[in-house]
């Protein structure tokens, strides 16, 4: 379907589709295996600006938009959301130094972001912090002119690899919600390790560790934002990084439909390819018609973002469930095509339905995100 | 230094076809990309401009469709291009292309370092990188598979050779053709397909060049091509069958047979 691109689009489109077909999808089975961070293949896409792509112009970056992201995000997810999700994990523990930082915090880390220099990382969850962000335990004090940190946080995404940490801590328990603050912690600062690598189903290439703090000290100055705004700035962050993860589902739902139809063309059973079954050609219909509205609807969702950052929320929680139930589905569905094929690690299929059960699972669990959404109706409908 | 990279457009490896009537290769409508060689070439130049201070120019001479391998080129790091384009070219064998680019080379006013690809993948000759440094009275050294070190205008330099490598110091102004050993070109950037997008071509006609008519194209190129065809399969062939020690042992009474 055309989407009318314009050139600057295209070009984005193209040279990312480029990294995946000639970098990701010759490498993604091995990495799967191995679960070896992708460090070559992120390094070519530093090199080729993609880091930079949402950083603004007077910070290295090229100043492109939620959705040019989003466009990037589709082709390398497309090849591979383990290798996907390693690179958007960087833009995720960007955005709060974006969203909230003072100058000074920009300038002293998005130039290194944009080039892919360093890398960033999010760190909001906990073990008893996940869909309730108030269980969060890890506290920073202020004890003179640094900050001392401490607490464990689980399951960072490029924990290990990332130089640039951007975490919430609370800082006054008595004030609730207003209580968190978030900090930018480096992985040189004294009191902070990084736990094992996780063993994951999915995206096993990706980095997931928990990061530890042992009276972590930190410049006073790295405080984003001001003291007790660490939720908006979480929820804003969210906000902005979610269609994110539901192209990763347009991408990761097309590789699958890629690869379910080639296969129903050339798969003969009974002296007919299987897709001259109508049985085999509704579910790729169902397939491509759902895929399609997910695009659809996670296009439209960063473009509203862009052009209304302060009214985020609904769209990007409905672009997130929708597309990634998707890709569940449609990764499934190909398992199916494909059927005793598909379930064997020698086709690609059943690494992507292993991949994409975490994108119903992280940045918030689908269920939280129906909630937004129906929050967001419950004050819309409110006004009338 | 200035780097001055000349590169070629050959038809995508992955789409090559041949035209049953000329036997000729069928270049409509396929896609035209950098010969292979030519691209180690820019890598290496773009390596040197980031390691020293440099400048990267790309020279092709080729029809005006040729520019899109500049524009792929200034994408890749190149800061600017020039192409040689006009009729007068047409029918060029190697020894026309040479004299035509060290006129174009010299027209724009020389270069410290010269990189070619070791040869392109549709003549396969080999022969330009040479001839061009003589028409430019440089020295040259072909199959390079490293450069070590640039100081005070002398280049170490590693030549591919059969059994091992030479080393060698050679001073500049100089040409060097590379082998794909070199290195491992990158994708284009973001910026730079933005750069290249906007960037302005220098063309060069055979009137800008001032070049002699009688060196040019078909009329300065004393190779012909007498016919183009494609060879018959010959030779006969022998299956054998049986458990693999039998296919072995068969074999090896063959080759005895042919001594």
């Amino acid at each position: 379907m055309d989407y009318f691109l314009t050139e600057e689009q295209q070009m984005i489109v193209d040279l990312s589709r480029q990294i995946s077909e000639e970098l990701i999808v010759p490498k993604r089975a091995e990495l799967d295996e191995t679960e070896e961070y992708p460090t070559e293949i992120l390094d070519a896409v530093a090199q080729a600006d993609l880091y930079g792509l949402y950083v603004p112009e007077e910070y290295g970056g090229l100043g492109a938009g939620t959705f040019e992201t989003v466009l990037a995000l589709e082709q390398l997810g497309r090849g591979c959301i383990g290798v996907a999700t390693a690179f958007a994990a960087s833009a995720l523990g960007a955005y709060p130094v974006l969203i909230g930082g003072s100058d000074e915090l920009k300038a002293s880390y998005l130039p290194d972001i944009a080039t892919g220099k360093r890398k960033a990382a999010f760190a909001l969850t906990e073990a008893n912090a996940g869909s309730d962000a108030s269980g969060i335990q890890t506290t920073a004090v202020l004890d003179g002119d640094e900050w001392v940190l401490n607490g464990t946080k689980q399951w960072i995404t490029n924990a290990g690899e990332a130089q640039i940490y951007t975490v919430i801590a609370i800082t006054d328990r008595s004030k609730g919600a207003r209580g968190a603050s978030m900090f930018v912690v480096e992985d040189t600062d004294p009191g902070f390790s990084c736990g094992p690598k996780e063993k994951k189903m999915g995206i096993r290439c990706s980095s997931t560790r928990e990061l530890i703090f042992k009276d972590c000290r930190i410049p006073k100055d790295r405080l984003i934002g001001r003291q007790g705004t660490g939720f908006i700035t979480v929820m804003k962050t969210l906000d902005k990084s979610r269609p994110g993860i539901a192209i990763l589902g347009v991408g990761l739902g097309q590789a699958a439909l890629d690869e379910a139809a080639i296969y129903a063309k050339q798969r003969v059973q009974f002296g007919k390819p299987i897709i001259a079954f109508q049985a085999v050609q509704h579910i790729l219909a169902d397939m491509a018609i759902q895929l399609e509205a997910a695009r659809s609807l996670v296009y439209s969702s960063s473009k509203h973002i862009d052009a209304h950052p302060r009214d985020m929320s609904k769209a990007s929680s409905m672009c997130k469930v929708f597309a990634t139930d998707m890709a569940m589905k449609v990764t499934t569905d190909a398992v199916q095509v494909l059927a005793g094929y598909g379930y064997m690690r020698e086709y690609p299929v059943e690494k992507m339905m292993r991949d994409a059960k975490i994108l119903q699972i992280y940045e918030g669990t689908n269920q939280i995100q129906r909630n937004v959404v129906g929050q967001e109706l419950n004050k819309e409908y409110s006004k009338i | 230094m200035k780097i001055l990279v000349c590169i070629k457009q050959v038809p995508d490896a992955k789409d090559v076809r041949l035209d049953p009537e000329t036997n000729t290769l069928a270049r409509e409508g396929v896609q035209s990309v950098i010969n292979p060689y030519d691209s180690h070439a820019l890598e290496e130049a773009v390596r040197l401009k980031d390691e020293y201070s440099a400048t990267v120019t790309v020279l092709t001479m080729g029809p005006p469709q040729a520019e899109d391998i500049l524009r792929q080129a200034i994408a890749c790091g190149a800061d600017d291009a020039v192409l040689v384009s006009d009729r007068a070219f047409a029918g060029s064998d190697t020894l026309a292309t040479t004299y035509t680019l060290a006129n174009a080379i010299n027209k724009i006013g020389g270069a410290d370092l010269v990189l070619c690809g070791k040869q392109a993948i549709d003549g396969d000759t080999a022969q330009v990188g040479p001839g061009l440094a003589v028409r430019l009275d440089m020295p040259y050294v072909t199959c390079i598979r490293r450069i070590t070190d640039y100081s005070d205008n002398t280049f170490v330099v590693e030549r591919m050779m059969d059994d091992g490598y030479d080393e060698l110091e050679v001073d500049g102004p100089v040409l060097f053709t590379v082998v794909k050993e070199i290195n491992e070109p990158r994708l284009p950037s973001l910026k730079g397909k933005m750069k290249a997008k906007k960037a302005e071509i220098t063309v060069l006609s055979a009137d800008d060049l001032g070049a002699n008519a009688c060196h040019l194209g078909l009329q300065g190129s004393p190779t012909q091509v007498v016919r183009v065809f494609a060879p018959e399969l010959k030779g006969d062939r022998v299956m054998l069958e049986g458990t693999i020690d039998d296919q072995v042992s068969q074999l090896a009474d063959i080759f005895m047979e042919a001594g």
